[in-house]
């Protein structure tokens, strides 16, 4: 990190006598680039740096961000994140100086095998084009795009009882959508428009199948235009990993979050219907359903070593055979609830500060083959690919889309049916987890852009999941 | 600030090569944030920060890039120089962009509104008003500064200094109500009268709630939960090239046979009433307003300088992404005092949450209500009501069950903070609509 030694040396000057403190600096370098209807748009970079100074003194708490890292600038961000520790006092949620803030020392780097510069601009926009090239297979496609985005951070975390992190990430988000359209119908199929990412670099391109997501993609929006409407009946439900991701994001991740179940979003984001009493008896599902916080598979996009607020990240069961066990919150909210939790005190970028976000949040697989749940569908349908989410402000009755349907009846996938919806209510849908794939059906996915937090935060969290069949679903379809 | 950002822009003139041209734009701002839940303070922070985003054009070749900038002059040439460094090793393999295009004819402008906001601690005060009460919100108040320029030697700059304090009062779970106040100048006389207003509707909140089954019923849709159904239009709806490539979730008011919406209709944006800049990031300036539909039909796009391009039209100045910053829905007749009674028998909705499309393509919406939402028999508020999901077109909503809108309209301040504080603004009535359809 090129200003490591500048902020260590600064920080280390300008510390102020106070009974916490702590300097996140974050460097974050982007770039962008799209090719749409086979005409490359100009590149995009972006490059974002700064720092977040915390303060808690006599029970106060105080936050200052700046991107001004100069000894001056420093001095000033110190100055607001005491004066606002100092005006708090006494006014704050609770006692902060109570709270044990980690001091913790470590590092962690992404896994990257071919980075994102070690491949010229040229050639990334070639490959770009020959998967726009592939889009349009007739004039009823009227839009397509190819889009590479890479992000490049640093972070260096220290604390003013000689705690110090330093962390880098390198994350890919590659996508290529298509619209059709004929007279009052259009239909749009993507591999990743929503936002798909992972940690790595260009590597991820090959493990993910990029090359020929373009003609697929085409092909599959036409067969949807030429579709009949999903029928409106209660079925079976098959969703595969890149939709399951949306329904453990919105119907398992958020209303377990320990800041919102303390009441921190509820302006906002929303409650939860999970109280604090439910952990360690409450039957989130089915006994298939074992949901765990896991920052350990390099790929997922928020797999990190430590949290910002230096808490040591590691792998542990929030939901075990169906049972909710643990939350999803960090040091702070763990101090207020008096339940352990996990790392996941996380800004978006230097000028927020942490909140309980999910990171990666996994649903581990079971033993069922996929040709197995198939055959075992009287009557159902499989979904793919988000295109819709709705639910509501504690999290419970839920209304999803996909881009993509296609029926079982009687053991065997038959047609394709376009608009697919399904709704429920998260506090007896996970109940009805009737089958989860094997190992064999496990896919990750990311998804960059989760918003949540007074001010607004958007942050990468990740999904793993294996295919999964729920009972007696309402799925309907358009108008 | 406006005075380092030219100066600032006068280095970047300094700095170009041969025949290059450079479009840059300054978004920065200076921010207070205070967050509450039950009445204390949760998380206080302070913002500084200034992002500069330079579009580097050599002929038909350009590239963008951003830099957060320090502030300091000295520190940030360097980083300038940088930028412009690697932009031009870009350019290099950069292909020629047929959809350039950037305003050529110079309109500086400059809009200042500043006016001095509580220090933290007259802001950490609201902590007194408010004591008692289960309040949860966000304070956020400061300085918001938008420049652009350009080596033709245009500068426009756009800054105001204000506030928006959004929060509920919550009575238990889910039952709350929703309030706000924004604005130039901080009165305590002001917001102390939100304040009881706010308490008062919360003792509607304390009686036993209703439960109503899945279902059509008649509906108030407040100014607040009328925004959430206009702001999602933004999403696609009036851009040019959404309509181009049929994306647009107004699609089936665009081909024939066409549908329209109720003659009533008539929104427009208007930038003149907003309060975001009157410029965008390809130095254009846009119209006082732009009509997008007028008595239910629709009547034109908003059209980025790239669209204009690419589908050989005028640009009116929008954004990249085409979405509107100023919307405003034109008022009714119905009086402020007669809503419960036309209401009758039904739901009044102050507030909507997490609306999106369940068939885009024929502007289907579903979305839940949120906040205080009442039951109403025979013109009176009954009993608050759990939360429902409603799913409807909008050729339904406004359209053919549309009976009225109302003579008195709310001037809302978007409260949006991803990244940085919006500008953006919305005028509107509230609506009354018949046969809205429940699901779950």
């Amino acid at each position: 990190m090129k200003n490591e030694k500048l902020i260590k040396q600064r920080f280390k000057q300008v510390m102020p006598q106070v009974e916490f403190c702590s300097l996140r600096y974050v460097e974050e370098r982007s770039e962008e680039l799209q090719v749409r209807q086979n005409i490359a748009e100009p590149p995009t970079s972006k490059r974002d740096r700064g720092l977040m100074i915390t303060v808690i003194e006599r029970g106060g708490l105080g936050y200052a961000a700046t991107s001004d890292f100069s000894v001056e600038g420093l001095r000033h961000a110190i100055s607001r994140a005491k004066r606002w520790a100092e005006s708090s006092r006494e006014k704050t949620i609770t006692d902060f100086s109570k709270i044990a803030m980690p001091h913790a020392q470590g590092e962690y780097a992404s896994v990257v095998e071919k980075p994102w510069d070690s491949v010229s601009l040229a050639d990334k926009l070639d490959l770009l084009h020959r998967e726009s090239a592939q889009c349009q297979l007739n004039d009823k496609i009227l839009d397509w795009q190819a889009s590479l985005e890479s992000v490049q951070t640093e972070q260096l975390y220290l604390t003013n009882q000689g705690g110090e992190i330093r962390q880098s990430h390198e994350y890919l988000m590659p996508s290529v959508g298509v619209t059709a359209n004929q007279g009052v119908e259009t239909q749009y199929r993507s591999f990743g428009a929503l936002g798909y990412g992972w940690q790595g670099g260009l590597e991820i391109l090959e493990r993910t199948g990029f090359v020929g997501q373009g003609h697929k993609v085409a092909e599959e929006a036409l067969q949807l235009l030429a579709a009949t409407v999903c029928p409106d009946q209660k079925m079976d439900l098959m969703l595969v990993p890149d939709q399951m991701i949306l329904q453990i994001h919105e119907s398992i991740g958020h209303p377990i979050e320990l800041d919102r179940i303390l009441g921190d979003e509820r302006n906002y984001a929303g409650t939860s219907f999970v109280t604090l009493d439910m952990f360690g008896h409450y039957q989130y599902g089915s006994p298939l359903l074992n949901v765990t916080f896991d920052p350990t598979i390099s790929t997922e996009l928020a797999s990190y070593g430590f949290d910002d607020e230096g808490l040591p990240a590691e792998k542990t069961y929030l939901i075990r055979e169906g049972i909710l066990v643990r939350p999803l919150g960090g040091t702070v909210s763990q101090a207020r609830a008096g339940l352990a939790g996990v790392a996941n005190a996380r800004a978006s970028s230097w000028n927020r500060p942490p909140i309980d976000r999910m990171a990666n949040l996994n649903v581990e697989p079971g033993e069922s083959r996929f040709e197995d749940m198939i055959r075992s569908i009287e009557r159902g349908i499989m979904m793919k690919t988000n295109l819709s989410w709705s639910i509501d402000d504690s999290r419970n009755k839920f209304q999803f889309g996909c881009e993509w349907g296609q029926l079982i009846e009687n053991g065997v996938l038959t047609q394709v049916v376009k608009n697919p919806n399904y709704r429920g209510i998260s506090a007896t849908f996970w109940r009805n987890l009737k089958q989860v794939g094997n190992a064999d059906t496990l896919e990750v996915f990311g998804l960059p852009n989760c918003g949540k937090g007074e001010p607004n935060q958007t942050i990468r969290v990740s999904h793993a999941s294996p295919t999964c069949v729920f009972s007696d679903v309402d799925v309907f379809g358009g108008v | 600030m406006q005075d380092y950002f030219y100066v600032l822009a006068d280095f970047i003139d300094q700095q170009l090569q041969n025949d290059e041209v450079y479009l840059c734009e300054l978004i920065a701002e200076q921010s207070d944030f205070i967050r509450f839940n039950k009445g204390k303070v949760r998380q206080p922070s302070s913002v500084e920060q200034r992002y500069l985003e330079i579009d580097l054009i050599k002929g038909q070749r350009h590239t963008r890039g951003q830099l957060a900038l320090s502030g300091n002059t000295s520190s940030d040439y360097e980083q300038v120089k940088d930028l412009l460094s690697a932009l031009r090793d870009q350019l290099r393999d950069s292909p020629e962009d047929p959809y350039l295009l950037y305003a050529t004819e110079v309109q500086s402008t400059e809009s200042i509104n500043l006016n001095p906001l509580p220090e933290p601690e007259e802001a950490l005060t609201i902590t007194e008003a408010i004591q008692g009460h289960d309040f949860v919100g966000l304070y956020a108040a400061g300085g918001l500064f938008t420049g652009f320029a350009n080596s033709l030697g245009q500068r426009n700059w756009h800054s105001h200094h204000s506030f928006n304090l959004d929060w509920s009062f919550y009575h238990d779970t889910d039952k709350a109500v929703k309030s706000a106040y924004a604005g130039f100048k901080w009165e305590q006389a002001t917001f102390q009268e939100r304040i009881t207003q706010s308490l008062a509707q919360l003792e509607w909140m304390k009686q036993s709630p209703r439960t109503i089954e899945p279902g059509q019923y008649r509906v108030y849709l407040a100014p607040t939960a009328l925004y959430d159904i206009i702001n999602l239009l933004g999403w696609g709806g009036f851009g040019l090239k959404a309509q181009r490539t049929k994306d647009s979730p107004l699609l089936r008011m665009l081909e024939e046979p066409a549908q329209h919406l109720h003659p009533s209709i008539n929104l427009i944006e208007n930038t003149a009433k907003g309060l975001a800049p009157g410029f965008q990031s390809e130095g254009f300036i846009k119209p006082a307003q732009v009509p997008l539909i007028t008595s239910g039909v629709y009547k034109s796009a908003l059209i980025s300088p790239r669209s204009a391009k690419e589908y050989k039209v005028e640009t009116n100045g929008a954004n990249e992404d085409e979405s509107p910053n100023s919307l405003d829905l034109a008022p009714g007749d119905l009086q402020q005092d007669q809503i419960l009674k036309a209401l009758d028998t039904g739901i009044y909705i102050n507030n909507l949450w997490y609306l999106n499309y369940s068939d885009r393509a024929a502007c289907r919406i579903t979305g839940m209500t949120r906040f205080a939402s009442f039951w109403v028999e025979n013109g009176e508020i009954k009993a608050p009501l759990n939360v429902m999901r409603f799913d409807e077109t909008l050729y339904n909503m406004l359209g053919k069950k549309l009976i009225a809108l109302t003579a008195e309209r709310a001037f809302l301040m978007e409260t949006d903070t991803y990244e940085v504080r919006s500008t953006g603004s919305t005028r509107l009535p509230g609506a009354l609509i018949d046969g809205f359809t429940f699901t779950l």
